[in-house]
């Protein structure tokens, strides 16, 4: 066991290395290293166009979506090249954020899916930041059960071939930003859930089509609703066949569980400098015994994450496949940082109510508090996950689904009731 | 980056759990719990026979020369059956503790009979209730001889020799003691673990030899657990995966409602955190792996963090294990009270959870801040 490199990753980490010190938007850095929760700290800059710019800059020089073939924009390394590239990249990698869902999700998904034509015309400018995609998959009655989805694919019926959308999409990441949009919908209710549904992209700027923010539970708006108002797409812009929606989303879906080595932060550094910096009674709080057994049931899933993220990269650097430990990451990182930043409060005694400037840390933990309750739902809810691991890891039975020969519109709704 | 065992010690994991599955099924653990011995003997032979016992133990001492990547290897799956035998006493801690700080002539004297199988050990730490604390010992050491009592001393009651923290002119010393000499009382003791058997072990004026400097015991022994507590961590992660492994077979097996209990999520999601205990301990136990095989200088802050996971992780999954097996599990003819049993026990040997809790935080904000990222 060792944590090196072997001689090749150790000659790209150089190359990685010397690119960056000589290429990287140093002066942004002390801003990039406060982001937190939904903000990349960019305060001096428009946030938009420094992401842009960076990206711009990486996919000149080959670094751009690493996984990527060459032709469509991308860097063909391999799986190990892009886990020490993302190493590498640091605070740097906070300005990718805007492009996460198009790299790592729609990207994938058109490549599988469209024709040589469109990928030719939409990956390379996706890869190089110049345009920037949402996934439109979840409505405000189909979350964990996306499947029972409700946005309408209707064929015009001027014989033009082009489909008319009407509905609503909700928890959108960077719609308002986007210039293209993958989106799931329903093409025939009379078909069982996942029979009925078909895939398209569409620029986000057609007609019909509105981004509204959603001010969320902690004040702030990362997401969006997006509505659909009889917004017309050329048939050419599907992907796959008609009601084979649900297998095109698995392509996206499974590309969404391949973030290997990115370790989940579960605000445990932060949390271990409060403690450093704080008093009980005179003497530094990590002295005392009952501070000392939170803290250490923290530190060892933190570590737990670190070292389960290092066992996938061994994997990778050995040429095999991670093991499915990896399914564990958000699961563990989502709670510990709600309990976590629950315990940074209590610490904080009556003031910890207090969230502004003058709080510890500028209030990281009252933040943290605020927007945990999203990391535990988005991108699969702990009970999805905890379904996954049972299902799929552990092999047990799938739930029994009473939906499952019934015809959508059949399918009893908390709308419709019974 | 290699955070992972060689091909060659996953065949030695093969080859130990092939020779596990034969010579120690739940029969053999049944059979020191309901039978009144003490250990497991033939299995313990067998052992030595196989080469496991001196697997870290260098060749001129009369062991095979491997390292304690292969012995964290052989702890998994000792941990995996439960194995009845004194193997964390005599190699983990007593032979751990003769290699860090032993004279020539105690090492030839003790480690070529524990390769072999010929000898055991115990480790005389504790004394009396609570946390055990340097102030709390009063054994007593006067240069030559031993006075006093130490419990509970797991393998006491089987041990031919003990390493013992007394009391020596103002500090302690850690003493080797042959209890074979004179003056030596044992008294079994009733636990919460009879397959794992615990003494009071008494001396009287019984010869001992210092193991280091005088006044260095506490210092040794702390060094020793550090090692000990990575190679316990991974039988208590051997012992977590087989608990989670006998509740998603029964949840599979047993049929309630019509069908599969492991269908309702209630029981599908109890199994599914006892896998992400079982893996948080195991990338843990592995990060324990590599301080303890590269002597690395936070090997003290990889051995609490591993003790700690792999502690949370046994409990979880044996408790959890009876609860997915219902009133079934509850009765004496299931497997899963062994596993609850020694989890529960193995969480209080060489330090109790809140112990280590303690420890690793202690051992972070003492310097290696970085180690909290």
């Amino acid at each position: 066991m060792d944590f090196n490199d072997t001689p090749q990753e150790a000659e790209f980490r150089k190359e990685v290395r010397s690119w960056l010190d000589a290429n990287a938007p140093k002066h942004l850095e002390p801003e990039l290293k406060r982001a937190s929760f939904g903000s990349n700290g960019l305060e001096s800059e428009d946030p938009i166009k420094a992401s842009k710019a960076w990206q711009k800059k990486k996919a000149e020089a080959g670094w751009a979506c690493l996984h990527w073939p060459k032709e469509y924009g991308g860097g063909a390394r391999s799986a190990m090249e892009r886990v020490i590239w993302s190493q590498e990249e640091g605070p740097y990698a906070v300005l990718s954020g805007l492009f996460t869902i198009g790299h790592g999700m729609c990207g994938p998904t058109v490549m599988e899916w469209a024709s040589e034509e469109w990928k030719e015309r939409l990956l390379p400018p996706l890869a190089s930041g110049e345009e920037v995609w949402c996934q439109l998959f979840s409505e405000p009655a189909s979350g964990s059960d996306l499947a029972g989805l409700r946005t309408r694919a209707v064929k015009a019926d001027d014989g033009s071939g082009d489909w008319i959308i009407n509905g609503q999409k909700i928890w959108t990441s960077g719609a308002q930003n986007s210039d293209w949009g993958l989106l799931i919908t329903r093409t025939d209710p009379d078909v069982p859930k996942h029979k009925g549904l078909t895939m398209f992209f569409l620029r986000m700027d057609s007609p019909g089509v509105k981004v509204v923010p959603i001010k969320q539970a902690n004040g702030a708006s990362g997401f969006n609703e997006v509505y659909f108002d009889d917004v017309r797409i050329p048939d050419d812009q599907r992907l796959g066949d008609v009601g084979q929606g649900w297998k095109v989303s698995l392509t996206t879906l499974m590309n969404e569980r391949l973030s290997i080595g990115s370790g989940m932060s579960t605000g445990f550094p932060e949390l271990f400098k409060f403690c450093m910096d704080m008093e009980i009674d005179g003497e530094a709080a990590t002295a005392d015994s009952g501070v000392r057994s939170k803290l250490a049931q923290f530190a060892v899933k933190q570590s737990g994450l670190k070292y389960t993220g290092m066992r996938a990269i061994s994997a990778l650097s050995k040429g095999e496949t991670p093991g499915p430990e990896n399914s564990i990451g958000k699961l563990v990182a989502g709670a510990t940082m709600q309990e976590l930043a629950m315990y940074a409060l209590d610490l904080q005694g009556e003031a910890g109510v207090v969230w502004d400037e003058d709080s510890p840390q500028n209030g990281r933990f009252q933040a943290m508090l605020m927007r945990s309750p999203a990391t535990r739902i988005e991108g699969g809810s702990d009970e999805i996950l905890r379904n996954i691991i049972g299902e799929r890891v552990l092999g047990l039975p799938g739930d029994i689904r009473v939906d499952k020969d019934v015809a959508f519109k059949d399918i009893p709704t908390s709308g419709k009731g019974k | 980056m290699n955070l992972d065992f060689s091909d060659e010690q996953k065949q030695l994991r093969e080859q130990v759990r092939r020779f596990l599955k034969e010579n120690c099924p739940p029969a053999a653990v049944r059979a020191v719990l309901e039978g009144g011995q003490h250990y497991d003997q033939k299995l313990y032979a067998g052992l030595a026979e196989l080469g496991v016992l001196g697997a870290a133990i260098p060749e001129e001492y009369g062991g095979v020369g491997l390292g304690h990547l292969e012995l964290c290897v052989v702890a998994e799956e000792l941990g995996r059956v439960l194995a009845p035998v004194p193997v964390a006493s005599t190699v983990y801690l007593g032979a751990e503790c003769l290699m860090q700080a032993g004279s020539e002539e105690q090492k030839q004297a003790w480690l070529p009979k524990i390769s072999a199988g010929e000898a055991i050990g115990c480790w005389a730490i504790n004394e009396g209730s609570g946390r055990m604390k340097p102030e709390k010992v009063s054994l007593s050491f006067d240069g030559s001889t031993l006075s006093g009592s130490k419990a509970p001393v797991t393998d006491g009651a089987i041990a031919d020799f003990a390493i013992v923290l007394a009391k020596e002119a103002g500090g302690l010393s850690l003493c080797l003691v042959d209890l074979s000499g004179k003056g030596v009382s044992r008294e079994d003791l009733d636990s919460i673990d009879p397959t794992r058997s615990q003494a009071r072990l008494s001396f009287d004026g019984t010869p001992a030899t210092r193991i280091g400097e005088a006044g260095d015991g506490w210092h040794i022994a702390t060094q020793v657990m550090d090692r000990a507590a990575i190679l316990i961590g991974f039988e208590q992660l051997g012992g977590a995966d087989r608990a989670l492994e006998m509740g998603r077979d029964y949840a599979l097996e047993r049929m309630a409602f019509g069908r599969q209990i492991g269908s309702f999520q209630a029981v599908k999601h109890i199994l599914a955190d006892m896998y992400v205990s079982a893996t948080l301990a195991r990338s843990n136990c592995y990060y324990g792996a590599w301080a303890l095989s590269s002597s690395a200088a936070e090997l003290p802050i990889a051995a609490a963090t591993a003790r700690v996971s792999a502690t949370n992780a046994f409990q979880h999954c044996a408790k959890n294990n009876i609860q997915v097996h219902g009133g079934m599990g509850f009765t004496w003819a299931f497997d899963c009270h062994l596993y609850y049993r020694r989890s529960n026990a193995l969480a209080l040997t060489i330090g109790s959870l809140s112990t280590w809790e303690s420890l690793l935080i202690e051992r972070m904000s003492a310097g290696n801040v970085e180690a909290a990222a």
